[in-house]
């Protein structure tokens, strides 16, 4: 005799009714004003600065040095100061990270030890405080490095090297900045098709021929984002250069590697905290933050277009 | 001819001197490479196991088999191309004109001017079109500018692209069709004077003309040239190969002379596969 | 056909070449290992040197301490005043209270934009709003803290009618300004990073937009939120100008957030080109240094850990 099959004949006996929905105009509205306070706040430190150094932006002004206790004249000193620091701190940081990138990138396998470990380092680097920087800067460059030449070779003729110089502040920025390059040239060599390192293999290319011949000229762009995004941090960090080198009034330009030198970010620090008359040296002082800020966006900016087009750039036609 | 401090020496090699081995004849023979028990492990997962092969200079050895099998990790094993893969393991022999290709010779890039390599996917570099097949003489130390012109000349007109871009030799390579870069490519693996050409699909990314194209070309190579390729397709493999070898799922199933692997295979899984049974 | 004979390379410069590459990639952990010795060695007198401990030793810098007879014991920090006083305590306060107000102002802002960005916006919209804190990323922290001074202090006093123009609030919120991009950037990174078949199958069920990212979206992102407050906690208090410039600089104890206050980095920042050097005050600020090394050396690390854990996690269930 056949079981009976149960047929499920009658409808639940709850009927199922859903609530009405929410539709979420509230967190809409409310995440919308924080993008819009956001948005304000720029506009009014941009629109600030830019209204109250507009005025004092010319020519003479950023081709002259400072007259008259900073109340009047130029910055020029410290746009040299600044690009000379940054000078000396990209050929520094360039070559050190690329290396470091294609050393994690063709060297090593992402899971190894090694690997996990420089790692760590870099990102511990990226995230030291710039003051902690400094007194590195103070401690080992000038202290340790500074002073150790001074005693091999100067006697005691009084401090030629362990003192505040360019080099030593350009060296400190390098570090600070060395996580920004390592991780742009990563970026680019990610991009590398391996069939392209494959070609070069299989013609008897040696690791280092391809590396050099193949692999360095297609990651440039990256290599180029990284150098100009660290120029860009690097001329805005004030912290770290205080006491390696930057002055507030020098009156020569820095033509030696041990010389002082003065700095777009330092003097508005000091302009802005220490000036007798503040009212007097204001529009310097807007200016010079707005040459600073100019500079800034223009180097980022060149860097973000140069970046977006690599990343959208195949190598494959 | 070239200035007398040039460390090249050029040899002239006559063709002719063996008479080449017909069907019918019972010589043995002439072995270019030989592979004896070689087994290949990505990381833990063995990929290759216990291959012999003979393969035999001058001709075209075709491999064959489904996707996956192991015969594009095969082909690379020949010229130690797994080895810029970090975590991959290799046992086994394979010997070039009785050299060891891996124990004799310490670095790997130099077996590498003996073996040549075209890849599947067409891969120039992003280098003007003389630039390309030139970097292979360029990367080995030949830089008399005479000598390399002249390479590249012979080994573009070998590839049979020589009318094609003769005018255009300083264009980007990407400029070119998906067939002619291929052909490139060819010319480029040519201009270092391998003695062995290895083959990984190089016509699965073309049309039926560039691929046809490409078959006549390795026709006409094998006569200076041993050629080892990989394929998925059969009837290329008929079409273009003296030898074939069937692997599957890392094991050489059966291997000889073409003819006989498609019409009278030993073995009842090479039969399945040529008549399409499975793959 | 013609045979070609190739020199041999020259196998040391291979050789040489690789290893140059190797050493250079050390670097960074060289530079690590280099900060960690030296700003500690420049410490250690406070733990070793007698004379030095006389005037700063840890718990001097650590408890209260009677200064004069018949007051009180108190925490204070006056390195410069004839009875040198090194208590560590008002310098902790001021910087933990800039610190919160800074993440107080911008956590909501942070990760209310990245919600919006994440969820509701549109691509032009995203397109716009990633530039704008791009922007802000890139404002230099003298900036910051310039605009603090001169502009927010004044407005803010006005407006409250605050005593003090310099004050915690007032660098607390340029602080805020500072990491915004950070908790931005790695909560938005959280919410584009849940799989869409998370989404998909919420959608399925008969979820509406907005109760799909609110049941599945921000519960999945959740961790990765929360690190990006951490991190943006130790990025505020690392950072030296903006507080040096707009907090007011006095190392009081107070809990109110319109008093002046004092961080460890702006006193390191304030007081390092006035000191003896190899003297007690001296040996003190390299302590604080390497205090804030290893806190911000921590926090980091942790964040980082977090953040990688959420992402393999995320892999692993797809």
């Amino acid at each position: 005799m056949q079981t009976p099959i149960n047929k499920c004949t009658r409808p639940p006996a709850v009927k199922l009714e859903f609530r009405p929905k929410s539709k979420g105009y509230i967190p809409r509205g409310a995440t919308f004003l924080a993008v819009a306070i956001i948005v304000v706040m720029l506009t009014i430190i941009l629109g600030n600065i830019i209204h109250g150094g507009m005025g004092t932006i010319s020519v003479d002004f950023l081709t002259h040095p400072p007259e008259n206790g900073m109340e009047s004249g130029g910055i020029f000193p410290a746009i040299f100061g600044t690009v000379f620091l940054v000078m000396l701190m990209v050929i520094a940081v360039v070559p050190i990270g690329v290396l470091t990138a294609i050393y994690l990138h063709e060297y090593t396998s992402p899971t190894s030890r090694i690997t996990k470990i420089i790692r760590v380092a870099i990102n511990n680097l990226a995230g030291v405080p710039s003051i902690v920087f400094g007194l590195f800067g103070l401690g080992f460059f000038i202290g340790f490095i500074g002073g150790g030449i001074d005693s091999i070779f100067y006697g005691s003729e009084g401090p030629v090297w362990g003192q505040p110089a360019i080099i030593w502040a350009s060296l400190t920025l390098a570090l600070l900045t060395l996580p920004v390059v390592i991780v742009s040239t990563e970026e680019a060599l990610r991009t590398i098709p391996p069939e392209l390192k494959d070609a070069s293999y299989a013609l008897g290319g040696t690791k280092l021929q391809t590396i050099t011949r193949i692999i360095i000229p297609q990651a440039l762009p990256g290599i180029l984002t990284g150098a100009i995004l660290a120029v860009s941090r690097g001329a805005g960090e004030v912290a770290p250069i205080m006491f390696t080198g930057a002055a507030y009034y020098l009156p020569y330009l820095p033509a030696k590697l041990n010389d002082q030198f003065m700095e777009l970010g330092y003097h508005i620090y000091v302009m802005a905290t220490q000036s007798p008359d503040v009212e007097a040296t204001k529009p310097i002082l807007f200016g010079t933050v707005l040459v600073l800020l100019v500079l800034t966006f223009m180097l980022n900016f060149v860097a973000i277009y140069i970046r977006s087009r690599m990343r959208r750039k195949r190598v494959r036609v | 001819m070239y200035a007398s401090n040039e460390s090249i020496e050029i040899e002239v090699m006559d063709k002719d001197i063996k008479a080449e081995p017909t069907e019918n004849e019972s010589t043995i023979p002439d072995y270019k490479m030989m592979v004896e028990n070689l087994e290949f492990w990505y990381g833990s997962n063995k990929v290759l196991h216990n291959i012999l092969i003979n393969i035999v200079k001058n001709k075209v050895t075709a491999l064959i088999g489904p996707s996956g099998c192991g015969k594009s990790t095969f082909l690379r094993t020949l010229n130690r191309m797994n080895e810029t893969i970090p975590g991959t393991r290799m046992e086994g022999i394979v010997r070039l004109d009785n050299v060891d290709i891996y124990r004799d010779i310490k670095d790997p890039s130099r077996i590498r001017t003996r073996i040549g390599m075209v890849f599947q996917k067409s891969n120039p570099f992003p280098k003007s079109i003389f630039d390309n097949v030139a970097y292979g003489l360029r990367v080995n130390g030949i830089k008399d500018k005479r000598l390399v012109t002249e390479i590249v000349g012979e080994s573009l007109h070998q590839a049979a692209l020589w009318d094609e871009v003769k005018d255009i030799l300083d264009h980007s390579a990407y400029t070119l069709s998906g067939g002619q870069q291929q052909r490139l490519c060819i010319a480029r693996a040519l201009a270092i004077r391998p003695e062995v050409i290895l083959m990984d699909e190089p016509a699965s990314a073309l049309d039926p003309i560039s691929t046809s194209r490409i078959e006549d070309l390795i026709g006409e190579l094998k006569k200076d040239y041993t050629i080892v390729i990989v394929t998925h397709n059969m009837q290329q493999a008929a079409r273009v190969s003296d030898y074939t070898g069937f692997f599957y799922q890392g094991n050489l199933i059966e291997y000889g002379k073409t003819k006989e692997i498609f019409t009278r295979p030993k073995i009842k899984k090479t039969e399945d596969y040529v008549t399409g049974r499975f793959g | 056909m013609r045979k070609l004979i190739f020199k041999n390379k020259s196998r040391i410069w291979e050789f040489f070449g690789e290893k140059f590459i190797a050493i250079n990639a050390f670097a960074a952990l060289i530079a690590i290992v280099l900060i960690f010795i030296f700003i500690f060695k420049e410490a250690v007198p406070i733990f070793t040197d007698a004379e030095i401990k006389q005037e700063a030793s840890l718990d001097k810098m650590v408890f209260k301490q009677v200064y004069y007879e018949g007051r009180d014991a108190k925490y204070s920090w006056q390195p410069n005043s004839e009875v040198p006083k090194y208590s560590l305590f008002p310098l902790f306060i001021g910087t933990i209270k800039a610190a919160i107000i800074a993440l107080l102002f911008a956590a909501p802002l942070g990760i209310g934009a990245a919600i919006y960005s994440s969820e509701f916006s549109n691509k032009r919209m995203r397109e716009f709003i990633k530039p704008i804190i791009e922007l802000l990323a890139g404002i230099p922290s003298v900036v910051l803290g310039f605009f603090a001074l001169m502009i927010l202090a004044t407005t803010l006093q006005d407006v409250l009618g605050l005593t003090f123009r310099l004050n915690a609030t007032n660098a607390g919120i340029a602080l805020g300004l500072a990491v915004i991009p950070i908790i931005f950037t790695i909560s938005e990174d959280a919410m584009t990073s849940v799989p869409s078949s998370l989404r998909d199958a919420a959608t399925a069920l008969g979820a509406n937009k907005w109760e799909v990212s609110m049941t599945t979206v921000l519960p999945a992102a959740l961790p990765g939120i929360a690190a990006s407050i951490v991190l943006g906690f130790g990025r505020a208090i690392g950072e030296t100008m903006i507080v040096l410039m707009a907090s007011g600089n006095a190392a009081i104890i107070s809990t109110s957030i319109f008093d002046s206050v004092r961080t460890f980095s702006a006193t390191i920042a304030a007081e390092l080109a006035e000191v003896v050097f190899g003297g007690a005050h001296y040996s003190v600020l390299f302590f604080i240094g390497s205090l804030l090394f290893i806190f911000t050396f921590l926090i980091n690390l942790g964040g980082d850990m977090a953040l990688t854990r959420i992402k393999a996690k995320i892999q692993g269930k797809l």
